[in-house]
């Protein structure tokens, strides 16, 4: 089946995903030897979830962890004199 | 302690192998051995943090936040029965410390998440570019394209940028997604395609610049 841009770009998010199924997957595939546009649509949107994914992105506050595991050690040490975990409050 | 095997390099042998371990976890920090909650809260510090940003939007809020999160998981372990998955219960409670604290600074007022909805309404098709070509590796590692994803994100609607982290960031699945969030895997893929095509929009200046320019379909340069 021909499939206009707009439905290319209306599966474009579950294509990356591979949600899609078989027959339309390779309507999409056909679709897009050709289509200039929406090939650039698809490397466009997976080159932002490649970024999105690497860690350098979102970064942590320094010190973060640290911080966190120093307040659980509190935690941790408090309930000690307290009935087993979870039985508390 | 026993470490589990690892290195077959199948993913589903290890996921299996940490599954079992992390219950095995449990069951000894429910017995006594409450230090190992350190390693059991451990792989999934920056999850915890980024649930919470992706809600209050603030490094400060989202640290506490995180915090909260962390000792309310210790406090109630035992109410975890496993019948979800670890990441996802924690996921949970990470993402009600976060509304609660979304309402404590903002009263009643503007973005209550839970008023929010999908709406049929706004565009959310993505750019079209005319002239584009696979951007090199090293165009990924610019620091004004990070910045730029990062306001990005944070700007988007609060129903798609929660989707969008737990998915995208977070590496979460449809169904995990789904459960943390309180809604159904289809309203999943629709967030997710909604937040993904946003962002595709909100990008492209940043990501056309690496392109050299040249005429366009329409006769514009690009």
């Amino acid at each position: 089946m021909n499939l206009d841009c707009k439905h290319v770009w209306e599966h474009i998010s579950e294509y990356i995903d591979k949600t899609v199924d078989a027959e339309l997957r390779k309507d999409i595939e056909l679709h897009l030897e050709h289509c200039e546009i929406c090939s650039a649509i698809l490397d466009s949107t997976r080159n932002i979830l490649i970024l999105t994914a690497d860690d350098r992105t979102f970064e942590l506050p320094v010190g973060y962890s640290k911080r966190l595991h120093e307040r659980l050690k509190d935690e941790i040490e408090k309930s000690k004199q307290e009935p087993p975990v979870g039985e508390t409050k | 302690m026993q470490r589990p095997a690892l290195g077959r390099g199948r993913a589903y042998f290890v996921m299996v192998t940490m599954d079992t371990n992390e219950t095995g976890l449990i069951a000894r920090i429910l017995a006594g051995e409450k230090e190992l909650f350190h390693e059991l809260i451990r792989p999934y510090e920056r999850m915890v943090y980024l649930t919470l940003f992706a809600i209050v939007k603030n490094e400060t809020e989202a640290e506490d936040g995180a915090q909260e999160t962390v000792i309310s998981a210790y406090r109630h372990l035992a109410s975890f029965r496993g019948d979800a998955k670890f990441s996802t219960w924690l996921t949970t409670i990470a993402i009600n410390q976060g509304r609660k604290r979304l309402r404590k600074a903002k009263g009643a007022a503007e973005e209550s998440i839970e008023e929010q909805t999908d709406s049929h309404e706004g565009d959310f098709t993505p750019a079209p570019l005319t002239d584009w070509r696979e951007i090199p590796l090293e165009a990924l590692e610019r620091k004004e394209l990070r910045e730029a994803l990062r306001a990005a994100v944070a700007e988007l609607p609060a129903i798609y940028r929660q989707v969008f982290v737990l998915r995208d960031l977070e590496e979460q699945n449809i169904e995990e997604t789904a459960e943390a969030l309180g809604i159904n895997p289809g309203a999943v893929k629709v967030r997710l395609h909604r937040a993904r095509m946003m962002l595709q929009k909100r990008l492209v200046p940043f990501l056309k610049t690496t392109a050299p320019a040249r005429r366009g379909f329409f006769g514009r340069t690009l």
